[in-house]
Parts: structure tokens; C-alpha cells; sequence
């Protein structure tokens, strides 16, 4: 029971991290590779914050997504604006030679080893089956809010419509006078945000590194292929749906908890290609 | 003089600057470089005529490497067997992955490719037959041609790699000068018309897929055979990176334009070895460079500079 629920303190990344993806995607058509660089972002701002500046966890948790989806809205004004009528190819490589560039930046500056990052909460909270640690919990919780927050704004809202409108056809919607552009520069800033909140949530569990994205945005690209991401929900649901899997995997068989993931990819591409929320194209 | 003077002459050239090279500079350089020309020529096969973009090549590269080591060193056969075995294995991996990569196009496909190549990462630090991080040390330079032609000497083994080099690049040429190249061409301009003139695109495409497999392998067994090792380096997703760079410096879809790319990066590797972690930033640095100003690679915008200036005269008149 304890590994199911620490498969969904992972699942709360994978979510996070594929919602961002899904949403960055049907807005520029670009497959985000820096995401994994930007959650590794968020995270070494919050513990930047901390140790210079003594900024505690709480505030980094709204100031280091700023930063961050700052960065990103800098970024797509200046790079990924220029590439948007081109194949989705060259977005790919060009968020992979970002993604190289801030990974080996970092790393250069502060190494690859880890530092930790003091737990917010500390203790545990009884669940009545196991102890679990209250801050994973609380992690759990916030991502979920998180998600759910994120669908409400896109599915519900105003700003969620004109989003939605802008990526079925955005000559129209511009031509009812809303700036398309400027929506696509906070979508991207939206996402990377998205990303940077993981990766401040993930700090105290993980050691922050420069390289504490590089394999786990791999496996999300798996998500987003398992998952299809043309549905917003569908990305929350099955990010934590396979982090559920991984940590069952964990109770069974140990050493195929790293590969399961692939392997339900494989057997989703065979029964069902689009992906389990993806329409076929 | 002509246009046929002119490529003979430099092909001439080319010809005498490969027989004298290892005389001149560092076989071993040399023969690294070879390599990687050839895995990046594999790897063009399938996106500049095929249009599939696999971001999972380190896949096939480092597990033949594996598959070289382990014929070689464990089962101690000659190292003619380790190659056919790097080769077969990659192909074999190549058929299962590409069976299921195809299912997606596009963005997918590329996606797809890494979280393969990406389990078959975790597989390889996992499993007793790679040696986990140590890899396979000390693979021993057996004589090939049951011992007719030892290739102790680097020299001697250079001329070899160049002969497996010269042959992959051949295969590669062949593949796309023929009918089977043409309908893949076909298919990567417009898959939809290709198959209501019936031909089986997914046949096709999945064909592409194992023989660039099996070249990739063809490269990383050769490699281990000349570097004597096999480690998780040739199997990370930062391989399968850097192959696409070395593709896309030389000319995505040129057939000379790899080899090119293939040679700039490993010589920058070399000379920037020392920086450590700037050479990752370096390399994202000529992506980001690549992507946003010279898509059409370095022979690509040689090529197109040439076309234009020989136009240009003829328009003057």
C-alpha cells in the first residue's frame, strides 16, 4: 500500500508535467522538450530562493512559477514564435537544443550532484492502511487541485474558450478582434508555469539537480503518447493512472518498475494507437 | 570545366584524402569518426527519404555494441560474428520498435522512438550482459579473416573500418537510387496519394526502419570493435541526440551532408572535451542556431549557394 501511494506522489508529477505538455501543444503545435529543463528550473529557484534570499517554500511556490513562466514567455517571444509554420520537427529540436543549453548551464554552475531541500511539513498523517508522510500527501492534494484548477480555466471560462477557439482556427478568432498571439505567448508561459510548479513541489522530495528532469520529461513524452493529448482531462487522469501502475509494479516486481511504463505504451500503440483519449486522425 | 569534371576531381580528391588519412592524423580519431558517419548516414536514411523522424537511434548503435562485445569477449567468437550479430540484433530490435512506431505519425513517432530507446536505457543498466555502469572493458582486437588480417595495428584496422564504412554508405546510396527508395520518397512527399496507388506504406516504412537499424548497428559494432568497449554512453537518449545534430549540421536529406555533420561534431568533441559540461551547451547552442537560421545544413546551403551562382551568369547574358 505504502509503494501505491508514493506511485501517486509520481503520478502527480506525471500529470502536472503532461498537462503541460497537452496544453502548450494544441496551442503551438510544438512538443515542449524544455519541460523537463523547466521543472529542473523551478525547482533550483525554489532552493535558490531559499538560500539567498531565505524566501520560504510557501512564497517560492507562487514566485519560482513566475520566474519561471517568465523566462518561458521570454523564450517563446523570441525563439518559438519565428518557427511556428514550420514542421512540428523543428520545434522538437529547437526545445532540445534549449533544453541541452539550461541543462549544461546549470550543471556547469552548480554541478550535478544533488542538494536537498528541508520538507515544508514535516510528520506524517495516519490514512488508517499506512503512515504517510504529510507533505507527500499534501503533494497529492495540491497537484490534484492544480489540475482540476487548470481543466476548470480551460473548459470553463472565457479565457478557456477563446484558448479553445484559438486552437481549432485562429484566423477567425482573430478575426473577432482577440490578439492570437498574445494568447499563444501565455499559453506557453502557462505551461512552463505548470512545469515549474512540479519541480518546486518535487524539490523537497527529490535532491534538486541540473539534472533532475532530464530522464523524468522521457517518461512523460511515454504519458502523453499513452494518454493522446487531445483531452485535458484525459492527460490528469491517465498521469496519475500510471503512477498508480508504476508504484503496483513496485509491490510485484521491483526491477520492471523503470520500463513498465514503456511497456503499457507498446500495448496501448497496439490495441488502440491514438491513444486512449486521442482521436484518430 | 564541366559539371562531371568538376565531381570527378573532387571525388578523386576525397578518394586520396581517405587513403592517406591515417597517416596524417590519429586513426583512432579517424576511425570514431567513421563511425558516426555512418550511424548518421543510417539515421538520414529514414528521416531525409522516408520522413521519420527517430529520436531513439542510440537504441540500435549501443546495443549492437553490446551484442559485438558479448560475441566477441564472452562467447569468444571472431569478431566477423560479433559485427553480423550487432548488425542482426539492432535489425531485430529495429523490427519490433519500428513495427509499433509506425502505428503514430509526426511528433508521435519521434516521441515514441526516445520512450523506447529510453526503456531500453533502464534495460541496460539493469541487466547482468551489459555490465550495468562498467559496460564491457576490454574487448580484444581479434584477428579477422580467421586470422589472416590482425588488426592490432590502428592503421591496418583503419583501412577495415573504412571498407565497412564504404560498404554501409553504398548499401545507403543503392537503397535510395532504387524503385524501393522512390516509393519511399513517395510516400514521405504524400503518404495518401502513395497508397491509393497501392502501395503498402506501412511495409514500406517499417522496411526503412530495420535497414537503418541495422546500419545504426552495423556502426556501434564497429565502433566497439575499434574502441574495444561497450558502455551506456552509446545507448543514453544524449546519443540519439546527438546524431540528429549530426544530421542536421551536414544536411538533412543530402547523402553526403551526415558524413559532413558527422565529422564537424566528433572533431568539436574532441577539442572541446576539456570543457565538460559546456560541450552540452554548445551543442544546444548549434541546435537552437541550426533550427532557427540554416535548416538546410551545411551542404544544403552550400549546395543551394553553388545551384544559385552557376545561375546567375546565365541569367547576366
Amino acid at each position: 500500500m505504502a509503494q501505491v501511494a508514493i506511485g501517486l506522489v509520481n503520478g502527480a508529477f506525471y500529470a502536472m508535467l503532461s498537462l503541460g505538455l497537452a496544453v502548450i501543444f494544441g496551442m503551438l503545435n510544438v512538443i515542449n522538450f524544455t519541460h523537463g529543463a523547466q521543472f529542473m528550473m523551478g525547482a533550483l529557484a525554489a532552493w535558490l530562493l531559499l538560500g539567498i534570499l531565505d524566501v520560504p517554500f510557501w512564497a517560492a511556490l507562487v514566485l519560482a512559477p513566475l520566474i519561471v513562466g517568465l523566462f518561458g514567455v521570454i523564450i517563446e517571444r523570441l525563439l518559438l514564435k519565428r518557427i511556428y509554420h514550420l514542421d512540428h520537427l523543428y520545434g522538437f529540436l529547437l526545445t532540445f537544443g534549449m533544453a541541452l543549453i539550461i541543462e549544461g548551464l546549470f550543471q556547469w554552475k552548480w554541478g550535478s550532484s544533488g542538494a536537498p531541500y528541508p520538507a515544508p511539513i514535516t510528520g506524517g498523517t495516519d490514512l488508517g492502511f499506512m503512515i504517510m508522510p504529510t507533505y507527500r500527501l499534501f503533494v497529492v492534494v495540491a497537484a490534484l487541485v492544480v489540475c482540476l484548477a487548470t481543466w476548470y480555466g480551460i473548459e470553463r471560462t472565457r479565457l478557456g474558450a477563446y484558448l479553445r477557439a484559438a486552437t481549432e482556427n485562429p484566423t477567425l478568432v482573430r478575426a473577432f478582434g482577440i490578439n492570437v498571439p498574445r494568447l499563444i505567448t501565455l499559453t506557453y508561459g502557462l505551461g512552463v508555469a505548470l512545469a515549474a510548479l512540479a519541480g518546486v513541489l518535487a524539490a523537497p522530495i527529490q535532491q534538486v539537480s541540473a539534472l533532475m528532469g532530464t530522464n523524468l520529461v522521457l517518461v512523460v513524452f511515454a504519458v502523453v503518447v499513452i494518454g493522446g493529448m487531445g483531452s485535458i482531462m484525459g492527460s490528469i487522469v491517465t498521469g496519475f493512472g500510471l503512477g498508480l501502475i508504476e508504484g503496483l509494479t513496485k509491490v510485484v516486481y521491483p526491477p520492471a518498475s523503470n520500463t513498465v511504463i514503456f511497456v503499457v505504451m507498446a500495448l496501448v500503440l497496439l490495441v488502440k494507437p491514438a491513444g486512449l483519449f486521442g482521436q484518430a486522425k | 570545366m564541366t559539371a562531371t569534371g568538376q565531381r570527378i576531381v573532387i571525388a578523386a580528391f576525397v578518394a586520396v584524402l581517405a587513403l592517406v588519412a591515417p597517416w596524417v592524423a590519429y586513426p583512432v580519431f579517424l576511425m570514431t569518426a567513421l563511425c558516426f558517419a555512418l550511424f548518421a548516414c543510417a539515421f538520414n536514411l529514414l528521416l531525409g527519404y522516408a520522413g521519420l523522424m527517430s529520436f531513439g537511434h542510440a537504441m540500435f548503435f549501443g546495443m549492437a555494441g553490446y551484442f559485438f562485445g558479448h560475441v566477441v569477449k564472452v562467447w569468444n567468437m571472431p569478431p566477423e560474428v560479433g559485427l553480423l550479430a550487432g548488425v542482426a540484433g539492432a535489425a531485430l530490435i529495429g523490427l519490433v520498435t519500428g513495427a509499433l512506431a509506425i502505428r503514430r505519425q509526426g511528433i508521435y513517432f519521434a516521441m515514441i522512438t526516445l520512450a523506447f530507446a529510453q526503456m531500453v536505457y533502464f534495460l541496460c543498466v539493469q541487466l547482468p550482459f551489459t555490465g550495468g555502469e562498467d559496460g564491457l572493458q576490454g574487448i580484444a582486437r581479434k584477428a579477422l579473416l580467421g586470422g589472416l588480417l590482425p588488426i592490432k595495428n590502428d592503421r591496418v584496422l583503419y583501412y577495415v573500418v573504412l571498407a565497412i564504412f564504404l560498404f554501409g554508405y553504398g548499401a545507403i546510396y543503392r537503397f535510395i537510387h532504387s524503385p524501393f527508395g522512390q516509393v519511399l520518397k513517395a510516400i514521405r512527399d504524400n503518404e495518401q496519394r502513395a497508397v491509393s496507388l497501392g502501395y503498402e506504406a506501412d511495409r514500406y516504412k517499417l522496411l526503412a526502419f530495420v535497414l537503418s537499424a541495422a546500419l545504426a548497428g552495423l556502426a556501434g559494432a564497429t565502433k566497439a570493435m575499434v574502441l574495444q568497449f561497450a558502455t551506456l554512453t552509446d545507448v543514453s537518449a544524449a546519443m540519439s541526440g546527438e546524431v540528429v545534430l549530426m544530421a542536421l549540421v551536414g544536411g538533412l536529406g543530402t547523402i553526403v551532408g551526415p558524413v559532413v555533420g558527422a565529422f564537424i561534431i566528433v572533431t568539436m568533441q574532441n577539442y572541446l572535451a576539456s570543457f565538460g559540461e559546456f560541450v552540452l551547451v554548445i551543442q544546444g547552442a548549434i541546435f537552437v542556431v541550426i533550427v532557427m537560421a540554416f535548416r538546410k545544413g551545411l551542404v544544403g546551403e552550400i549546395s543551394e549557394w553553388w545551384k544559385a551562382r552557376r545561375r546567375a551568369p546565365a541569367t547576366a547574358d
